[in-house]
Protein backbone atom coordinates (compact mmCIF):
# COMPACT_ATOMS: atom_id res chain seq x y z
CA UNK A 1 0.00 0.00 0.00
CA UNK A 2 1.65 3.26 -1.01
CA UNK A 3 1.49 5.92 1.38
CA UNK A 4 4.00 8.68 2.60
CA UNK A 5 6.72 6.68 3.44
CA UNK A 6 8.40 7.41 6.71
CA UNK A 7 11.48 8.95 5.05
CA UNK A 8 9.19 11.08 3.21
CA UNK A 9 8.12 12.57 6.84
CA UNK A 10 11.70 12.88 7.76
CA UNK A 11 12.45 14.64 4.82
CA UNK A 12 9.85 17.38 4.98
CA UNK A 13 10.81 17.27 8.87
CA UNK A 14 14.78 18.09 7.73
CA UNK A 15 13.92 20.50 5.51
CA UNK A 16 11.66 22.83 7.18
CA UNK A 17 13.72 24.93 10.00
CA UNK A 18 12.59 25.20 13.27
CA UNK A 19 11.87 28.80 12.87
CA UNK A 20 8.67 27.74 11.43
CA UNK A 21 7.19 26.12 14.28
CA UNK A 22 7.11 29.18 16.19
CA UNK A 23 4.29 31.40 15.01
CA UNK A 24 3.65 34.81 17.28
CA UNK A 25 1.64 38.16 17.39
CA UNK A 26 -1.42 38.66 15.03
CA UNK A 27 -1.89 39.07 11.34
CA UNK A 28 -0.91 42.52 10.05
CA UNK A 29 -2.04 41.95 6.51
CA UNK A 30 -5.09 39.35 5.70
CA UNK A 31 -5.42 37.40 1.98
CA UNK A 32 -8.53 35.86 0.89
CA UNK A 33 -8.76 33.80 -2.08
CA UNK A 34 -12.36 33.30 -2.89
CA UNK A 35 -13.06 29.23 -3.63
CA UNK A 36 -16.56 29.58 -4.74
CA UNK A 37 -17.62 27.06 -7.64
CA UNK A 38 -17.16 30.27 -9.82
CA UNK A 39 -14.07 30.76 -8.50
CA UNK A 40 -12.59 27.12 -8.78
CA UNK A 41 -14.06 26.29 -12.50
CA UNK A 42 -12.11 29.94 -13.18
CA UNK A 43 -9.16 28.92 -11.75
CA UNK A 44 -8.59 30.00 -8.14
CA UNK A 45 -6.99 26.96 -6.99
CA UNK A 46 -3.58 27.77 -9.47
CA UNK A 47 -3.67 31.09 -7.38
CA UNK A 48 -3.82 29.89 -4.26
CA UNK A 49 -1.19 27.40 -5.27
CA UNK A 50 1.16 30.83 -6.49
CA UNK A 51 -0.18 32.44 -3.22
CA UNK A 52 1.26 29.80 -0.82
CA UNK A 53 4.90 29.69 -3.11
CA UNK A 54 4.99 33.43 -1.96
CA UNK A 55 3.97 33.03 1.62
CA UNK A 56 6.87 30.13 2.20
CA UNK A 57 9.49 32.08 0.43
CA UNK A 58 8.56 35.12 2.02
CA UNK A 59 8.21 33.41 5.50
CA UNK A 60 6.08 36.26 7.02
CA UNK A 61 4.59 35.53 10.59
CA UNK A 62 2.40 38.60 10.06
CA UNK A 63 0.27 37.25 6.89
CA UNK A 64 -2.60 34.96 6.91
CA UNK A 65 -4.11 33.27 4.28
CA UNK A 66 -7.83 32.79 4.19
CA UNK A 67 -10.12 30.73 1.73
CA UNK A 68 -13.92 32.25 1.16
CA UNK A 69 -16.71 31.60 -0.73
CA UNK A 70 -18.44 33.28 -3.61
CA UNK A 71 -19.20 37.20 -3.21
CA UNK A 72 -21.36 37.19 -6.04
CA UNK A 73 -19.07 38.53 -8.77
CA UNK A 74 -18.54 35.37 -10.06
CA UNK A 75 -17.82 37.19 -13.88
CA UNK A 76 -14.76 38.27 -12.79
CA UNK A 77 -13.51 35.46 -10.70
CA UNK A 78 -11.12 34.60 -9.84
CA UNK A 79 -11.27 37.34 -6.94
CA UNK A 80 -8.92 37.61 -3.83
CA UNK A 81 -9.60 40.30 -1.22
CA UNK A 82 -6.06 42.33 0.28
CA UNK A 83 -7.16 44.09 3.63
CA UNK A 84 -3.87 45.39 5.22
CA UNK A 85 -4.49 46.73 9.22
CA UNK A 86 -5.52 50.11 8.84
CA UNK A 87 -6.47 50.30 5.48
CA UNK A 88 -9.61 49.70 3.59
CA UNK A 89 -10.27 45.86 1.98
CA UNK A 90 -9.35 46.14 -1.77
CA UNK A 91 -10.85 43.31 -3.98
CA UNK A 92 -8.61 42.11 -7.32
CA UNK A 93 -10.56 40.81 -10.00
CA UNK A 94 -9.41 38.52 -12.87
CA UNK A 95 -6.47 36.95 -10.80
CA UNK A 96 -4.18 34.45 -12.44
CA UNK A 97 -0.74 33.36 -11.29
CA UNK A 98 1.40 36.31 -12.65
CA UNK A 99 -1.04 38.86 -11.20
CA UNK A 100 -1.08 36.94 -7.93
CA UNK A 101 2.35 37.10 -7.24
CA UNK A 102 2.63 41.12 -8.32
CA UNK A 103 -0.04 41.40 -5.70
CA UNK A 104 1.48 39.71 -2.74
CA UNK A 105 5.16 41.18 -3.35
CA UNK A 106 3.87 44.65 -4.25
CA UNK A 107 0.71 44.78 -2.12
CA UNK A 108 0.99 42.43 1.13
CA UNK A 109 4.45 43.01 1.68
CA UNK A 110 4.90 46.57 0.34
CA UNK A 111 1.61 48.05 0.82
CA UNK A 112 0.82 49.20 -3.17
CA UNK A 113 -2.13 48.93 -3.84
CA UNK A 114 -2.09 47.48 -7.38
CA UNK A 115 -4.70 49.26 -9.24
CA UNK A 116 -4.75 47.80 -12.62
CA UNK A 117 -6.19 44.98 -11.32
CA UNK A 118 -8.58 46.69 -8.14
CA UNK A 119 -12.38 46.52 -8.37
CA UNK A 120 -12.10 49.03 -5.72
CA UNK A 121 -13.04 49.68 -2.21
CA UNK A 122 -15.43 47.41 -0.12
CA UNK B 1 -14.32 22.35 -15.20
CA UNK B 2 -11.39 21.32 -16.65
CA UNK B 3 -10.06 18.34 -14.37
CA UNK B 4 -12.33 16.06 -11.55
CA UNK B 5 -9.72 17.45 -9.21
CA UNK B 6 -11.39 21.14 -9.21
CA UNK B 7 -14.83 18.84 -8.64
CA UNK B 8 -13.23 17.30 -5.54
CA UNK B 9 -12.38 20.57 -4.17
CA UNK B 10 -15.54 22.08 -4.98
CA UNK B 11 -17.64 19.47 -3.30
CA UNK B 12 -15.09 19.33 -0.65
CA UNK B 13 -15.90 22.76 0.66
CA UNK B 14 -19.28 22.45 0.56
CA UNK B 15 -18.38 19.72 3.19
CA UNK B 16 -16.59 22.57 5.38
CA UNK B 17 -19.38 24.60 5.34
CA UNK B 18 -21.35 22.45 6.59
CA UNK B 19 -19.46 22.32 9.76
CA UNK B 20 -17.73 18.78 9.33
CA UNK B 21 -14.69 18.30 11.50
CA UNK B 22 -13.05 15.44 9.16
CA UNK B 23 -13.61 14.50 5.55
CA UNK B 24 -13.02 11.46 3.35
CA UNK B 25 -11.88 11.18 -0.37
CA UNK B 26 -12.27 7.97 -2.10
CA UNK B 27 -10.83 8.13 -5.81
CA UNK B 28 -11.74 4.17 -7.52
CA UNK B 29 -10.15 3.31 -10.53
CA UNK B 30 -10.93 0.20 -12.29
CA UNK B 31 -9.60 -0.80 -15.57
CA UNK B 32 -11.54 -4.50 -15.59
CA UNK B 33 -14.89 -2.22 -15.31
CA UNK B 34 -14.06 0.76 -17.35
CA UNK B 35 -15.19 2.78 -14.62
CA UNK B 36 -14.03 5.58 -12.14
CA UNK B 37 -15.92 6.17 -9.05
CA UNK B 38 -15.23 9.15 -6.54
CA UNK B 39 -16.68 9.25 -3.37
CA UNK B 40 -16.62 12.59 -0.92
CA UNK B 41 -18.05 11.81 2.72
CA UNK B 42 -18.35 14.40 5.67
CA UNK B 43 -19.18 14.14 9.12
CA UNK B 44 -20.50 17.68 9.04
CA UNK B 45 -24.50 18.63 9.62
CA UNK B 46 -25.96 16.89 6.67
CA UNK B 47 -29.46 17.50 5.07
CA UNK B 48 -33.01 16.22 5.46
CA UNK B 49 -32.68 13.17 2.73
CA UNK B 50 -35.67 15.17 0.82
CA UNK B 51 -33.38 17.21 -0.46
CA UNK B 52 -31.60 15.06 -2.56
CA UNK B 53 -34.61 14.32 -5.12
CA UNK B 54 -33.36 17.69 -6.70
CA UNK B 55 -29.65 18.29 -5.79
CA UNK B 56 -28.42 18.57 -9.54
CA UNK B 57 -30.76 21.74 -10.34
CA UNK B 58 -28.85 24.42 -9.80
CA UNK B 59 -31.93 26.13 -8.15
CA UNK B 60 -31.77 24.19 -5.07
CA UNK B 61 -29.31 24.83 -2.92
CA UNK B 62 -28.69 25.24 1.01
CA UNK B 63 -27.37 28.21 0.42
CA UNK B 64 -28.81 31.19 2.25
CA UNK B 65 -26.58 33.78 0.12
CA UNK B 66 -28.17 33.16 -3.09
CA UNK B 67 -30.28 31.34 -4.50
CA UNK B 68 -28.25 29.24 -6.62
CA UNK B 69 -25.66 26.94 -6.24
CA UNK B 70 -23.85 25.11 -8.90
CA UNK B 71 -21.19 23.11 -7.74
CA UNK B 72 -23.46 19.49 -8.10
CA UNK B 73 -25.01 20.69 -11.16
CA UNK B 74 -21.45 20.94 -13.03
CA UNK B 75 -20.72 17.81 -11.48
CA UNK B 76 -24.01 15.52 -12.27
CA UNK B 77 -23.45 16.68 -15.96
CA UNK B 78 -20.10 16.24 -16.06
CA UNK B 79 -20.85 12.46 -14.83
CA UNK B 80 -23.52 11.91 -17.14
CA UNK B 81 -22.04 13.00 -19.99
CA UNK B 82 -19.75 9.86 -19.36
CA UNK B 83 -22.20 7.49 -18.59
CA UNK B 84 -22.58 8.24 -15.17
CA UNK B 85 -24.24 9.92 -12.60
CA UNK B 86 -23.80 10.99 -8.88
CA UNK B 87 -25.99 10.01 -5.81
CA UNK B 88 -25.97 11.94 -2.74
CA UNK B 89 -26.69 9.75 0.78
CA UNK B 90 -27.21 12.22 3.56
CA UNK B 91 -29.36 12.71 6.83
CA UNK B 92 -29.76 15.51 9.33
CA UNK B 93 -26.89 15.21 11.44
CA UNK B 94 -25.34 12.54 9.82
CA UNK B 95 -23.26 14.26 7.83
CA UNK B 96 -23.37 13.94 4.24
CA UNK B 97 -21.94 11.10 1.20
CA UNK B 98 -21.41 12.02 -2.26
CA UNK B 99 -20.84 9.56 -5.39
CA UNK B 100 -19.95 9.88 -8.69
CA UNK B 101 -18.42 7.32 -10.98
CA UNK B 102 -17.95 7.71 -15.08
CA UNK B 103 -17.09 4.98 -17.44
CA UNK B 104 -13.48 5.70 -17.07
CA UNK B 105 -12.31 5.47 -20.82
CA UNK B 106 -15.09 7.72 -22.44
CA UNK B 107 -13.89 10.39 -24.34
CA UNK B 108 -15.55 13.48 -22.56
CA UNK B 109 -14.41 12.09 -19.00
CA UNK B 110 -12.21 15.21 -17.65
CA UNK B 111 -8.82 13.77 -16.61
CA UNK B 112 -8.51 13.21 -12.75
CA UNK B 113 -5.61 16.08 -12.61
CA UNK B 114 -3.40 17.46 -10.06
CA UNK B 115 -4.78 15.90 -6.77
CA UNK B 116 -1.71 17.35 -5.15
CA UNK B 117 -2.78 20.70 -5.57
CA UNK B 118 -6.50 19.96 -4.25
CA UNK B 119 -5.31 18.25 -1.20
CA UNK B 120 -2.69 20.94 -0.89
CA UNK B 121 -4.85 23.70 -0.64
CA UNK B 122 -7.32 22.10 1.16
CA UNK B 123 -4.86 21.18 4.18
CA UNK B 124 -3.35 25.14 4.39
CA UNK B 125 -6.61 27.33 4.11
CA UNK B 126 -7.94 24.16 6.62
CA UNK B 127 -5.06 23.05 9.02
CA UNK B 128 -7.41 22.57 12.00
CA UNK B 129 -9.47 20.01 9.39
CA UNK B 130 -8.56 16.33 8.61
CA UNK B 131 -8.59 14.70 5.69
CA UNK B 132 -7.87 11.19 4.06
CA UNK B 133 -7.48 10.78 0.41
CA UNK B 134 -7.37 6.86 -0.73
CA UNK B 135 -6.61 6.22 -4.19
CA UNK B 136 -6.97 2.90 -5.88
CA UNK B 137 -5.53 1.86 -9.30
CA UNK B 138 -6.61 -1.69 -9.75
CA UNK B 139 -4.83 -3.40 -7.10
CA UNK B 140 -2.41 -0.74 -6.54
CA UNK B 141 -3.62 2.23 -3.32
CA UNK B 142 -2.33 5.50 -2.38
CA UNK B 143 -3.62 7.10 0.97
CA UNK B 144 -3.00 10.43 2.65
CA UNK B 145 -4.43 10.83 6.30
CA UNK B 146 -3.47 14.00 7.81
CA UNK B 147 -4.50 12.85 10.97
CA UNK B 148 -1.00 10.08 10.48
CA UNK B 149 0.38 13.08 9.30
CA UNK B 150 0.10 15.28 12.01
CA UNK B 151 0.80 12.86 14.55
CA UNK B 152 4.34 12.23 12.39
CA UNK B 153 5.29 15.71 12.10
CA UNK B 154 5.27 16.22 16.14
CA UNK B 155 4.48 20.07 16.19
CA UNK B 156 5.59 21.33 12.55
CA UNK B 157 2.31 22.37 11.42
CA UNK B 158 0.45 21.75 8.85
CA UNK B 159 -0.69 25.35 8.20
CA UNK B 160 3.11 25.89 7.70
CA UNK B 161 3.76 26.72 3.45
CA UNK B 162 6.50 25.05 3.38
CA UNK B 163 5.65 21.67 4.82
CA UNK B 164 2.51 21.37 3.02
CA UNK B 165 4.75 22.10 -0.54
CA UNK B 166 7.33 19.53 0.52
CA UNK B 167 4.09 17.55 1.29
CA UNK B 168 2.61 18.06 -2.33
CA UNK B 169 5.82 17.07 -3.71
CA UNK B 170 5.85 13.71 -2.14
CA UNK B 171 2.10 12.99 -3.02
CA UNK B 172 2.71 13.95 -6.81
CA UNK B 173 5.70 11.29 -6.20
CA UNK B 174 3.58 8.72 -5.12
CA UNK B 175 0.61 9.13 -7.35
CA UNK B 176 2.80 9.25 -10.40
CA UNK B 177 4.03 5.61 -9.40
CA UNK B 178 0.29 4.74 -9.25
CA UNK B 179 -0.86 5.87 -12.66
CA UNK B 180 1.87 4.22 -14.27
CA UNK B 181 0.71 0.75 -16.05
CA UNK B 182 1.88 -1.69 -13.85
CA UNK B 183 4.49 -3.83 -16.04
CA UNK B 184 5.98 -7.22 -14.94
CA UNK B 185 9.57 -5.51 -13.73
CA UNK B 186 7.23 -2.69 -11.77
CA UNK B 187 5.16 -5.96 -10.02
CA UNK B 188 8.20 -7.88 -8.81
CA UNK B 189 9.86 -4.50 -7.83
CA UNK B 190 6.93 -4.32 -5.24
CA UNK B 191 7.31 -8.18 -3.78
CA UNK B 192 10.89 -7.37 -3.11
CA UNK B 193 10.69 -3.99 -1.75
CA UNK B 194 7.97 -4.75 0.50
CA UNK B 195 9.40 -1.49 2.18
CA UNK B 196 5.76 0.28 3.79
CA UNK B 197 4.47 -2.84 5.20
Amino acid sequence: MAKLTIDDLKHIKEQTTKSTALRQGGARVKVTVHMGTCGIAAGARDVMNVLMQEMAEADRQDIRVVTAGCMGMCSSEPNVTVEVLDSEPIVYQHMDANRMRQVFRRHALLGEVQTDFALGKL
Amino acid sequence: MRELSLHILDVVENGITAGAHCISIQVEESTARDRLQITIRDDGRGMPAEKTRNLSDPFVTTRTTRRVGLGLSLLAAAARRCEGDIRVNTETGRGTEVTAFFRRSHIDRAPLGDMAATMGMLIIGNPHLDFVYVHRVDEREFVLDTRELKAELEGLSLSEPVVVQHLMESMRRSLNELASDPGKEKFKEDIDGQADN
